[in-house]
C-alpha cells in the first residue's frame, strides 16, 4: 500500500484520484442501499470519505512552496472536436480549498451518522459525489472541464436540499438551482466567445489573450453573473438564506464551507486574470458591493429570528471581505481574502453543526425556542461560544486573521474602505454574541431546554476537531500563507499588466 | 441491365423493409394471437438485416441511383442507421403497452416499417419528387398509426387533427416545390442549385416558393408558428405512437431540411437563414414558457420538443458546415433523450393506466430508485445540464450560432434555457421530493428494463465521451456536403 502511494503513477494523477475516489465511493455507497441496515452504508461512506481525504494530503506535503504556478498537472485530449482537454492542475490558492473540501466531507459524513434516517445511502452518496465534483472545480485547468464540474455539482446539492430539507425545501432548492444556472450559462457564453478567439479552452490561453476594454467588461460581467451569485454578493444573495434554512445540516455545511468558495476561487481563476483591465475598471463597483454586503447584510443578520438564517447572512457578510480583499489589488488584501475563505470554511461549518446539534434535539431553529442552554449542555456551550467568538473575529481565532489582513490591505488603498469594513467587527460581534446570549445564557427557557442532553461522543469529536483548526489557524496561519504566497505574488503581477491590445483605442 | 441492378442494390435496405412489411401484414393473418411474438421478432430482424445491409454497403463516396433521384451518401447511411436503432428501441418499449391496449397486431409493425421506409426515402431523396413521396409515405403511416386504436375517441381526434393539418402542410410544401420547379426547370436537387447560381435571387416567385417550402418544413418539424398540432397530437395519441411521432421522424426531417435548403437552395441561404432565425427564437420562447403550465407529461414533452427544434435551428441558421454538423448532433441527441423519456412513461404505464400525468411520477424515488435515477438523467439531459449529452448538444449549436455572429440571440437562448430548466426540474422534484400517489409495483418485461437502462445511461456516458458521436456527425455532413 505504502509502495503504491509513493509510486510515480499516484503522484502524476493525484488530482484525478482526489476527484474520482470520492465519486466512485459515492457510487459504491449507493449499491449498499438498504434502509433497514443503514450502518453498513454509513461505514462504507466514512471509509470512502476518509480515503478521499487521505489522498488529498500529499497535495500539501509534496507541494513546492516556491512555485506559484500550477502543480500536479496532468491531462489528455478529451474532446478533440472542440479542443477540450481533461487538464488538471492546482496552485497555492486551489490546494487549501481542495483540502478543505475533502476534510469537510468527512465531517459531514460523521455529523449525519444517526441524524439522517431516511435514504441514508443517497444522502451519503450525494455528499461524496459532490465532494469529488467540487475538487474538480478547484483543479480544472480547462474551461469546459471546469464548467462541467461546476454545473454537475448542482445536481447532488439540488437533491440534498430537496429530499432532506425543511418544509419549504422545494422552493428553496429550485431557486438555488435556477439562480446558479442562469449565472453559469452566461459564463458559458463567455467561454465560447473566448474559445472562438483563442481556439482553445485552456485557461492559460485565456490569460494570454488580449482584448479591448469593452470586450473585457462584457466578459467580466458574464463571469460576474456566475460567481457573484455563487459567493453570493449583494444583491444576488437572496437564494442563500432560503437554501441554508431549508437544507439539512450537512447541506448547509457544504454550502457555506465550500460552495461559496467556488465563487470566490473562480473570481481569482477566471474573471480577474482573464479580464484584468475590466477588473480594475470595475473595482470601484465591486468594492461598493462588497462593502454593502459587509455593512448592510450584517445589519440584516442582526434582526434574524432564525439561527440558520442569521448564520447565512453572516456568511454573506464575511464573503464580502473576500471580494473586498480581491479588488483592492494588493498582496495583503488578496492573501487575507484567501485566509478568510479557509477560515470561514471552518467557522461556518462549525456554526451550522452547532445549530444542527440543537435542531436534532429540539427541532426548532428559532432563537426564541431556546434560552439557558448552557445550563443543560455546558460542553456544547463552550464550543458554541468559541465558534461565536471566531465568527465575530476575536484575535487568536482564525476569523481574526483574514479580516485583519483585509482591513490592513484596504487601508493601503483607501482609508474609508477600511473604516467601513471594520464596522463588521462591531456588527459581527453584535449579532453573534447577541444570539449566543439569547440561546445559551439566562434562565432555562422551557421544558425542552431543561431536558437537553449534552454532546454525544460523535458530536464532541467533530466540534473538537473544528475547534482545534479554528484556533490553530488563528494562532499560526503561516502554513496557509506560505502556501498561497508565491501564487498570490504571481497572480498580482499578472493582474497589474494591462491586457489591452497595443495600439488600439481602449474602446470605451 | 447493369444500371437497374446497381439501382436496386443501392436501394436494397428500402426494398428489404418494404417486402418484409408486406410479409408481416400477410403473416399476421395466419398467426394465432398467442404467437404474435413472431411478428415482433420478425420486425426486429428486418431492421437488423436492413442495418447490416446499410452498414456493409457503405462507401464514403456519394452515389446516385434511379436516374439521379435517389442518393446514397454518408449522411443518408448514418441517419438510416440511427433510424433503425430508434425504431428498434420503439418496438422494445412499446410491446407491452400495445399488448395491453389491444393494438398488438401486424398492422402496428407493418405501418411502422412503412413509416421507416418513408423516412429512408426522405433521407435519400435527391429529387423534390422523391423527397415528397418519402414524406407522404411517412405521414400517411403515422396518421394511420395514431388512429390504430379506433375506439379511442381522443386518439381518433388527434389523428384527424394530425391528418388535416399535415395534409395542409404537405400542400404548402408541394406548392413551394412547384414554384421552384417553375423557376429552375428541374426537380433534381443538384440541378436546382446549379440553375440558381447567377439567377435573380430577389425574384418574387423564387422567394415565395422558398417561403412555402420553409413553412411546410416548419410544420413537419413542429417549429413555431406552425406548432399548434404538436401538443394536441402528442397528448391524444397512444403513448407508443407519440414516442414514434416525436423521435425518429425528426431525423428524417433534418435530412429533408439539409437536402432542400442546404443542397438545393444554398443561393437563397440569406433568406432562409432569416426565416429559420425567427422560427428558432419563437420556438424557444413558446416551447419553454408554455411547457411550464402543463400538467400532462406528454404535453410538456411536446412543448419541450418545440423548444428543442428551436435549438436545433440555431445550428441550421448558422449556415456553416459546423452548424449543420452540430444541428445533426443535436437532433441525434434529442432522439435518444426523447426515446428514453417516453420509454419511461411506457414503463410506468399498465393496463388501464397511462402514467402520462406529471403527478404519476410523484415519489418514483421511493418506488424504484433506479428508474428515478434514469429519469433524472433524461431530464437533466433535456435541460442541458452537464455532464449529460444534452449539454454538448446545446453547447455545440450555441457555439455555431456564436461563430455566425448571433451573440445576443445566443444570450437570449441561454436565458430561455434557464426557464426550460424549471419544468424539467419540476419532474425531478416530483420524483424525488414528493410522496408517491401510485404505489403499484412497476411491471415491465426484462428486455425493456435493460434496454431502457442502457438508453438512459447512454445519455450520461456519451455526455462524458461525446467525441465518437461528434466524429460520426462530422463524417456524415462533411462527406455529403462537399
Amino acid at each position: 500500500m505504502l509502495n503504491y502511494f509513493s509510486s510515480d503513477y499516484f503522484f502524476s494523477h493525484i488530482l484525478s484520484f482526489s476527484i474520482w475516489v470520492p465519486v466512485l465511493a459515492g457510487i459504491a455507497v449507493l449499491f449498499t442501499s438498504n434502509d433497514n441496515k443503514p450502518d453498513t452504508t454509513r461505514w462504507v461512506a466514512l471509509i470512502g470519505g476518509l480515503a478521499a481525504f487521505l489522498i488529498t494530503i500529499p497535495l500539501y506535503t509534496h507541494f513546492n512552496f516556491a512555485d506559484g504556478g500550477f502543480q500536479f498537472q496532468e491531462g489528455f485530449n478529451w474532446i478533440p472536436a472542440f479542443h477540450i482537454n481533461y487538464h488538471l492542475g492546482a496552485d497555492g490558492i486551489a490546494i487549501p480549498l481542495i483540502l478543505l473540501t475533502s476534510f469537510t466531507t468527512v465531517i459531514v459524513i460523521i455529523s449525519a451518522w444517526e441524524v439522517i434516517e431516511k435514504r441514508v445511502a443517497q444522502y451519503m452518496a450525494s455528499f461524496l459525489i459532490m465532494s469529488g465534483l467540487m475538487i474538480g472545480v478547484f483543479s480544472a485547468l480547462d474551461a469546459i472541464l471546469y464548467y462541467v464540474f461546476w454545473e454537475a455539482m448542482l445536481i447532488p446539492m439540488f437533491l440534498v436540499i430537496g429530499i432532506w430539507g425543511g418544509p419549504n425545501r422545494v422552493y428553496a432548492t429550485i431557486k438555488f438551482f435556477l439562480y446558479t444556472l442562469l449565472g453559469s450559462l452566461l459564463m458559458l457564453v463567455a467561454f465560447i466567445y473566448l474559445y472562438m478567439n483563442t481556439n482553445s479552452f485552456e485557461i492559460v490561453d485565456f490569460y494570454n489573450y488580449q482584448m479591448p476594454l469593452n470586450v473585457q467588461v462584457l466578459i467580466f460581467l458574464a463571469f460576474f453573473a456566475a460567481f457573484a451569485v455563487k459567493i453570493p454578493m449583494w444583491p444576488v444573495h437572496t437564494w442563500l438564506p432560503d437554501a441554508h434554512v431549508e437544507a439539512p445540516t450537512g447541506g448547509s455545511v457544504v454550502l457555506a464551507a465550500i460552495a461559496l468558495k467556488l465563487g470566490g476561487y473562480s473570481f481569482l481563476r477566471f474573471a480577474m486574470p482573464i479580464a484584468p483591465d475590466a477588473a480594475h475598471y470595475l473595482s470601484g463597483f465591486m468594492i461598493t458591493l462588497s462593502l454593502i454586503a459587509i455593512v448592510y447584510i450584517a445589519l440584516v443578520a442582526l434582526v434574524q429570528k432564525d439561527m440558520k438564517k442569521l448564520i447565512a447572512y453572516s456568511s454573506i457578510s464575511h464573503m464580502g471581505f473576500v471580494t473586498l480583499g480581491f479588488f483592492i489589488f494588493n498582496n495583503l488584501g488578496l492573501e487575507g481574502a484567501i485566509v478568510q475563505m479557509v477560515s470561514h470554511g471552518f467557522i461556518s461549518a462549525a456554526m451550522f453543526l452547532c445549530v444542527g446539534v440543537l435542531y436534532d434535539r429540539v427541532h426548532s431553529r428559532e432563537i426564541k425556542s431556546y434560552g439557558g442552554v448552557a445550563n443543560t449542555m455546558p460542553t456544547f456551550a463552550a464550543f458554541a461560544v468559541l465558534f461565536a467568538m471566531a465568527n465575530s473575529g476575536l484575535p487568536g481565532t482564525s476569523g481574526f486573521v483574514g479580516e485583519f489582513m483585509v482591513i490592513l490591505g484596504a487601508i493601503q488603498e483607501n482609508f474609508w474602505y477600511a473604516f467601513l469594513a471594520s464596522f463588521t467587527l462591531i456588527f459581527g460581534a453584535a449579532y453573534t454574541l447577541w444570539m449566543v446570549k439569547r440561546v445559551f445564557y439566562g434562565e432555562i427557557a422551557n421544558a425542552k431546554v431543561a431536558a437537553l442532553k449534552d454532546l454525544c461522543q460523535r458530536e464532541f469529536l467533530i466540534l473538537a476537531i473544528l475547534a482545534v483548526l479554528v484556533l490553530a489557524l488563528g494562532i499560526y496561519p503561516q502554513p496557509l500563507t506560505d502556501m498561497t504566497n508565491a501564487t498570490v505574488t504571481q497572480l498580482l503581477s499578472h493582474l497589474m499588466q494591462s491586457k489591452l491590445p497595443v495600439g488600439l483605442p481602449s474602446g470605451l | 441491365m447493369e444500371n437497374i441492378r446497381y439501382d436496386l442494390i443501392t436501394a436494397l435496405p428500402e426494398i428489404v423493409i418494404v417486402s418484409m412489411a408486406m410479409f408481416i401484414l400477410l403473416a399476421d393473418l395466419f398467426l394465432k394471437p398467442a404467437n404474435r411474438i413472431a411478428i415482433y421478432l420478425l420486425a426486429q430482424v428486418t431492421l437488423l438485416v436492413a442495418a447490416y445491409i446499410t452498414f456493409t454497403t457503405h462507401v464514403p463516396s456519394v452515389s446516385y441511383a434511379f436516374t439521379n433521384t435517389f442518393v446514397d451518401d454518408a449522411m443518408s447511411d448514418v441517419l438510416k442507421l440511427m433510424i433503425y436503432l430508434g425504431t428498434s428501441l420503439i418496438f422494445v418499449y412499446s410491446r407491452q403497452y400495445i399488448q395491453q391496449r389491444d393494438m398488438y397486431r401486424g398492422e402496428f409493425y407493418a405501418l411502422t416499417l412503412f413509416a421507416v421506409v418513408g423516412m429512408m426515402i426522405m433521407v435519400s431523396g435527391q429529387s423534390m419528387l422523391t423527397l415528397y413521396i418519402g414524406l407522404e409515405l411517412l405521414s400517411l403511416s403515422l396518421y394511420a398509426l395514431v388512429a390504430l386504436d379506433r375506439d379511442n375517441a381522443k386518439a381518433t381526434e388527434a389523428a384527424m387533427k394530425y391528418f388535416v393539418l399535415g395534409a395542409l402542410a404537405s400542400g404548402m410544401l408541394l406548392y413551394g416545390m412547384s414554384m421552384i420547379y417553375g423557376m429552375t426547370g428541374s426537380l433534381n436537387i443538384a440541378e436546382i442549385s446549379g440553375a440558381l447560381i447567377g439567377a435573380d435571387k430577389l425574384h418574387s416567385v423564387l422567394i415565395l416558393g422558398l417561403v412555402f417550402i420553409v413553412s411546410g418544413l416548419a410544420f413537419k418539424l413542429g417549429a413555431v408558428p406552425f406548432q399548434m398540432w404538436v401538443p394536441d397530437v402528442y397528448e391524444g395519441s397512444p403513448t407508443a405512437m407519440t414516442m414514434l411521432i416525436s423521435s425518429v421522424p425528426k431525423l428524417a426531417a433534418f435530412a429533408f431540411v439539409i437536402r432542400l435548403l442546404v443542397q438545393a437552395l444554398p443561393s437563397l441561404a440569406i433568406d432562409w437563414q432569416q426565416m429559420l432565425m425567427f422560427m428558432a427564437v419563437l420556438s424557444i420562447i413558446i416551447g419553454n414558457i408554455t411547457a411550464i403550465a402543463q400538467t400532462n407529461l406528454k404535453r410538456m414533452l411536446a412543448y419541450s420538443t418545440i423548444s428543442h427544434v428551436g435549438f436545433m435551428m440555431y445550428g441550421l441558421m448558422s449556415a456553416s458546415t459546423n452548424g449543420f454538423v452540430y444541428a445533426m448532433f443535436y437532433i441525434v441527441s434529442y432522439v435518444l433523450m426523447t426515446l428514453a423519456g417516453f420509454g419511461m412513461i411506457l414503463l410506468l404505464s399498465r393496463k388501464g393506466f397511462e402514467a402520462d400525468k406529471l403527478d404519476d411520477f410523484k415519489g418514483l424515488n421511493q418506488r424504484s430508485p433506479w428508474h428515478a435515477f434514469l429519469m433524472l438523467i433524461v431530464m437533466f439531459s433535456m435541460a442541458g445540464v452537464p455532464p449529460t449529452l444534452g449539454f454538448y448538444a446545446k453547447f455545440s449549436v450555441l457555439q455555431a450560432a456564436l461563430q455566425a455572429g448571433y451573440l445576443w440571440l445566443v444570450v437570449f437562448a441561454v436565458l430561455m434555457a434557464v426557464i426550460g430548466a424549471f419544468y424539467y426540474l419540476r419532474v425531478i422534484k416530483m420524483m424525488y421530493f414528493d410522496d408517491p400517489v401510485d404505489r403499484n409495483p412497476i411491471e415491465a418485461p426484462m428486455d425493456m428494463r435493460i434496454v431502457l437502462g442502457i438508453n438512459s445511461l447512454a445519455l450520461l456516458v456519451i455526455g462524458l465521451m461525446p467525441e465518437k458521436l461528434m466524429e460520426l456527425c462530422i463524417y456524415a455532413i462533411t462527406r455529403s456536403l462537399s
